[in-house]
């Protein structure tokens, strides 16, 4: 992960508890770096605190019940500092996201044309016709059949596959420099859910954005990432290249998920599932939060949280890993 | 773990090579309200002329992308809805019908399992109660209801004494489906339908509960009708396949063959749409373009010509009916291209080639 | 059993394990943890208190007037709270009069939340033609407002307190039908019931065991704030002479009958109306606490 460059999205010992009606230790600790042009698999279950990630890099949750601490550095600016107006030009024009659900991302009396020009003029000063004449560009991007019908439905109008086409184009259309993907083909067929990861992958390439793509389909994440983190209770426990990851996992969490993701040569034999279930990030135990399921986990394991090794690119947090990393640098972003 | 209790335990009338549930032409439309003036009632043709049988003490797996019928068919197996048309059969019984199975005891042997662990529970029951309430109903005295129920939790990794008492917002999904399961197993069923049992749980708890269905399907010899959207799951639990598209069966047979030499350019395309789990060899291409359509007014002919890459005439005019492919009996497909006597140009004349040939495609 | 699956060991417990309380018990401690609900529950209690012991508590006869202590005024000896225009005491009268005042309004909520919480899952849980015909038939009563089909069946009926719960019964099933029937029907086409369904259990048993218990919640918090609204309507009813007949006393009847001494002595005349709104506005809070405290069980 070498980079002359300064990355372009840098965090550091991020921190996110939340104490409002449900209290919860969400993030601990965490810090990752990404490139640009790079895209970032975040792989993990419920609980994981991947969507909480995401979240916090757009500052979406409410500040009254929200504890955040560390650092965000995205484009240069520094995120958790961001105010009012800069915060809004920030939001969309520097980092933008598409859901889980593309219904929820839409007004439904509005038409989506008139939505994705309201986000243009919000960002940039421009006339009524260049807007809708760049939100037609844009449905046409995101391949949508028939844009100019398309630009004015309404969100009901449009199948499922469509409306999360059209909420990329939303997404993408001040041209953001990070795009963040929280889950986005979970709720759609299979036969759909390829075509926009497809589409995702060539607009990654066309504009050389970069990508954050959360899931918890090791399948989607090979198809559009570079490189995958493994998040699980909170913490980054495992990060390499795709390729690393799924042919040669460390942490037994991720040789766990591999192992136990169903493929045709498990038929006829149990699977070798992972026993117990996600941990309940209110009351998370000391030490290794995946020592409970673990089959290597040793005393240490359950009194003393892992530290984050890094070397040559891979970084893992485990006392006990399936394979060991051999660190050759100690980089700063350890936790 | 058979009780041993004769007048709840559900008996086998039809013998061994009787399937256990055979299913014929099943037909369900849902009327779409048009204005006040619309002559013309659309219907949504939810499920459209569907027939199958399972073999008792083995899984059928359907599958299908939305709006295909798969769960609609699955409640009307479970006559939780009344079907427009067609027949059920029951271990040689007919169903609803006179003379037939007595629909009570038809309940007994027919249970279910849904997709939304979270609202199959009655949130103001505790989870031993909600098991006990089956059998309780069939007039179980409560106290062996009682005990019925821990022995179910136990079996399915739920210590009685720790969850019994528990409501069901106090457990994780993956729990709450084990509840489900050991409510369906309280009434000693034959058949349990799993309508995408495991579509809402996380991966790693997906693989625990799996293996506790097929556990138990040999312990309790037990049918499954298995629905999902999930290729994977359905590859590793089922013996036999159904592929369905816009309320009728397009493609069956057992598993095998279907994963490894799929017929109908549907299932092929369905198949090679699962992510590629090699990051050397992404995948490229998408196989289908736009979403799966909408079940009202269906197109005439084969339902699937119009996002099909071998489309013809007679696709447009006939309805291709279910029929065995050469090189097996028990695999059905409903294409034209199987069928040396429809007139289509790639018709099965050309024999294995043509197979050859989709697949390099 | 020759298998391979391990009954799972599950991952510790987490350290505090509150023991399973019923859903009634989790919305009880809920509602303790609020002081506005709290302090709306200690004026009813107070007030429906002096009410049911007022044979032992009331300093004096409420029927027995005097023609020269009339209209004394508020803190004269031996009236605590003054006299009303018959000269007869105002403490007194007016914890008698809560007797007859809360029995008008609470008993039409009661009969109404029994009949029409019936009327009500027997309409959503059947649905179909047997569900229009029952709302639509509601839906007549329901157009009219309250106070007007109050005063309407009131007056056809004649006056008295039992004409006067029947009119305000008559009133209110309606507006609970509609609550009922509502949440039935939502709750009906969850999955448990599909579930309970699939059992071969009788409608009347999935009814008693899954429905009603899912459907009492929402009718509870809904007639709990009827019963503020109730207050009023059968204040109401005494004030234009349709419900209490004088001398019994009852806080809208005294209104009315007090309605001369607002030049003389208003604050006389306004004590009943204080009481209303007061015993009205704590209800209302009550009702208010009741709902919260079922929202945030999860």
């Amino acid at each position: 992960m070498s980079n002359t460059d300064k990355p372009l999205v840098k965090v550091t010992d991020l921190n996110v508890e939340f104490h409002g009606n449900r209290k919860a230790h969400a993030l601990d600790h965490i810090s990752f770096e990404l490139p640009e042009g790079q895209v970032l698999g975040l792989l993990g279950e419920s609980g994981s605190g991947k969507s909480v990630t995401l979240r916090t890099l757009l500052r979406l949750h409410p500040q009254r019940t929200t504890r955040i601490g560390g650092k965000i550095e995205i484009d240069g600016k520094d995120v958790l500092s961001l105010k009012g107006r800069d915060l809004e030009a920030y939001r969309g024009g520097t980092v933008s996201m598409i859901f889980q659900e593309p219904g929820l991302a839409f007004d439904p009396v509005y038409t989506i044309g008139q939505q994705i020009m309201e986000t243009i003029r919000a960002h940039e000063n421009v006339d009524k016709a260049t807007a809708a004449k760049r939100a037609l560009e844009m449905l046409d991007k995101v391949q949508i059949p028939q844009a100019k019908r398309r630009f004015d439905a309404y969100p009901h109008e449009l199948s499922g596959g469509m409306r999360q086409r059209a909420m990329i184009a939303l997404a993408l259309s001040c041209k953001p420099k990070l795009l963040l993907a929280d889950e986005p083909t979970t709720a759609l067929d299979a036969s759909v859910q390829i075509q926009i990861l497809l589409l995702l992958r060539e607009l990654q390439k066309e504009t050389g954005m970069s990508v954050i793509f959360v899931t918890h389909d090791i399948g989607a994440a090979v198809e559009v990432a570079d490189r995958i983190a493994v998040m699980y209770g909170g913490r980054i426990v495992e990060e390499n290249t795709v390729k690393g990851i799924v042919t040669a996992p460390r942490h037994p969490y991720t040789a766990g998920l591999l192992g136990s993701t169903v493929s045709t040569e498990n038929r006829g034999q149990p699977l070798p599932a992972v026993r117990g279930a996600p941990p309940d990030l209110s009351a998370l135990p000391p030490g290794c939060s995946f020592a409970p399921r673990c089959d290597n986990a040793s005393d240490k394991c359950r009194s003393e949280k892992p530290a984050l090794l890094a070397a040559d690119g891979e970084r893992l947090a485990c006392w006990h890993p399936v394979r060991e990393l051999m660190p050759i640098q100690r980089d700063s972003v350890c936790a | 773990m058979k009780t041993e209790d004769n007048t709840f335990a559900t008996q086998d009338k039809g013998g061994p090579a009787q399937p256990l549930l055979m299913v014929k032409d099943l037909k369900k439309y849902f009327p779409v309200r048009g204005g006040i003036l619309n002559r013309e009632k659309k219907f949504v043709h939810a499920v459209d002329g569907v027939s199958f049988s399972v073999a008792k003490g083995k899984t059928l797996g359907i599958v299908g992308e939305s709006g295909c019928g798969k769960s609609s068919t699955a409640r009307l197996v479970a006559r939780l809805m009344d079907p427009d048309s067609g027949s059920m059969i029951f271990d040689g019984e007919g169903v609803a019908e006179f003379g037939g199975i007595e629909f009570k005891e038809f309940r007994r042997n027919l249970q279910m399992v849904f997709q939304d662990s979270f609202a199959s529970l009655n949130p103001r029951l505790t989870i031993a109660d909600t098991v006990a309430y089956g059998p309780e109903v069939h007039g179980v005295p409560k106290r062996e209801a009682m005990a019925r129920a821990h022995a179910l939790l136990k079996r399915v990794g739920l210590e009685p004494s720790m969850f019994g008492s528990r409501y069901p917002h106090e457990l994780s999904g993956g729990q709450r489906q084990r509840v489900n399961i050991a409510r369906a197993l309280a009434f000693e069923p034959r058949l349990v339908i799993l309508d995408e049992a495991v579509a809402a749980l996380d991966k790693s708890v997906q693989a625990q509960v799996l293996n506790l269905l097929q556990e138990l399907k040999a312990e309790h010899d037990l049918t499954y009708l298995f629905i999902s959207h999930d290729l994977h799951v359905v590859h590793y639990i089922s013996d036999e396949v159904m592929v369905m598209y816009l309320g009728q069966v397009v493609e069956k047979g057992p598993v095998d063959d279907i994963y490894g030499n799929a017929r109908h350019p549907y299932t092929r395309a369905l198949l090679s749409a699962v992510p590629s789990m090699d990051p050397d060899n992404r995948t490229q291409h998408s196989p289908l373009a736009g979403d799966p359509p909408n079940p009202i007014n269906p197109p005439s002919g084969c339902r699937f010509r119009e996002r099909c890459p071998h489309a013809e005439a007679v696709c447009s005019s006939l309805v291709p009916a279910l029929m065995a492919v050469k090189t097996n009996q028990e695999h059905t497909v409903a294409c034209h291209m199987n069928n040396a006597a429809s007139g289509h140009s790639q018709a099965v004349g050309a024999g294995m080639a043509s197979a050859a040939e989709e697949v390099a495609a | 059993m020759a298998s391979t699956f391990e009954l799972l060991p599950q991952p510790p417990m987490p350290v505090v394990v509150a023991r399973s309380r019923g859903y009634w018990g989790s919305v009880l401690r809920n509602l303790m943890r609020d002081p506005v609900a709290m302090g709306a529950a200690l004026v009813i209690l107070i007030i429906v208190g002096a009410a049911i012991f007022a044979p032992w508590l009331a300093p004096a006869d409420p029927f027995k007037g005097s023609m020269i202590k009339r209209l004394l005024p508020i803190g004269s000896e031996g009236y605590l709270l003054g006299s009303d225009e018959l000269g007869r005491d105002m403490l007194s009268r007016l914890m008698y009069g809560g007797r007859l005042s809360l029995m008008m309004g609470v008993m039409p909520v009661l009969f109404a939340f029994g009949i029409g919480t019936s009327i009500g899952l027997l309409a959503g849980y059947v649905g179909g033609k047997v569900n229009m015909v029952i709302m639509r038939v509601l839906d007549v009563f329901y157009a009219f407002p309250s106070v007007l089909l109050a005063v309407a069946i009131s007056g056809a009926l004649g006056p008295g307190m039992s004409n006067s719960i029947l009119a305000l019964t008559l009133v209110f099933v309606p507006q609970i039908v509609r609550v009922a029937e509502s949440v039935t029907t939502q709750v009906r086409k969850l999955d448990y019931i599909e579930a309970a369904r699939m059992s071969g259990a009788s409608a009347f048993s999935i009814i008693r065991t899954h429905v009603l218990g899912n459907v009492l919640g929402p009718v509870f918090v809904y007639a709990t704030g009827l019963l503020s609204v109730s207050m009023i309507l059968a204040a109401g009813l005494s004030f234009l002479g349709l419900g209490v007949r004088p001398p019994e006393p009852e806080w809208g009847l005294m209104l009315n009958t007090l309605r001369s001494a607002i030049f003389r002595n208003p604050w006389i005349a306004a004590l009943p109306g204080i009481l209303i709104f007061a015993t009205s506005i704590a209800f209302n809070l009550l009702a208010d606490g009741v709902r919260s405290a079922m929202d945030i069980r999860k």
